[in-house]
């Protein structure tokens, strides 16, 4: 069980830190800000927060354990509302999409408006 | 070959993944080219951080770090919500390359509208906090 429990961790830690390489690879190649968003939030949060529960796993200690969980809950919670929050802006601001987007539909349903 | 040395052997990986992701970042925020790429890659240098905090608690037993990587997450958070609020007050998207090609199109004409509108709006509130001092002093 002990094995078990440490080869868990163990590769849990790994996919963590893979995804966090992932959502730095993305930010690096996408061609602009929505598209970087879009990972950095998705895999930077996810591999942050299953780093954080092999942590919680790993922990002898009930306290740690909570502390590591309440930090995975806090990053799910708050990862969305300030990338949401920073694309809305950069839109409302007039940072352009990418020009081999093909669907802008903030654009479309704001014309609508305007009309 | 024990579990133990596995493990050892996943935290060194880990370690050299999470080295990389964070240099590969740090690109990102030297090379821009506008002020929400920059934002976007210190989020994740802070998603990066954590990471770091809960293999070396890992690693070697320190679970005080803990505390500090939820500390870490909220001023993150936190930056980051004020940084959008600095992008909207400053209100323009002047920088060069926001994409590779640069051209005039529609779209730029619509968003440069909605440029104009935000202002509109950003406006009043401005204004409100000084006519209610006024009222105030009278």
């Amino acid at each position: 069980m002990d094995d078990f429990v440490t080869l868990l961790v163990a590769g849990l830690i790994v996919i963590g830190a893979f995804f966090a390489l992932v959502a730095s690879i993305g930010i690096l190649r996408l061609p602009d800000i929505y598209s970087r968003m879009h990972a950095a939030s998705k895999a930077g949060t996810l591999g942050s927060g299953v780093m954080l529960i092999a942590l919680a796993i790993y922990s002898d200690d009930l306290a740690t354990t909570t502390r590591a969980l309440i930090g995975v809950v806090f990053f799910l919670l708050t990862a969305p509302i300030s990338s949401h929050l920073l694309a809305k802006v950069a839109y409302a601001v007039g940072y352009k999409m990418t020009d081999i987007s093909v669907l802008d539909e903030m654009g479309e349903s704001m014309q609508k408006k305007n009309k | 070959m024990s579990s133990q040395a596995i493990l050892d052997g996943a935290i060194t990986i880990a370690l050299v993944l999470l080295t990389l992701s964070f240099l590969l970042t740090i690109v990102r925020i030297v090379r821009g080219p506008t002020l929400p790429d920059r934002i976007l890659a210190l989020d994740m240098l802070v998603a990066a951080a954590i990471g770091y905090i809960a293999v070396i608690g890992i690693k070697t037993g320190y679970t005080l770090y803990v505390d500090i990587a939820i500390a870490l997450g909220l001023v993150g958070f936190l930056a980051t919500v004020a940084f959008a609020r600095f992008i909207l007050v400053r209100g323009q998207a002047d920088e060069a390359g926001t994409s590779d090609h640069h051209e005039l199109t529609d779209e730029e004409e619509n968003s440069q509208e909605f440029e104009e509108q935000g202002a509109q709006i950003k406006k009043p509130k401005a204004a409100k906090p000084i006519e209610s001092m006024k009222k105030e002093t009278k």
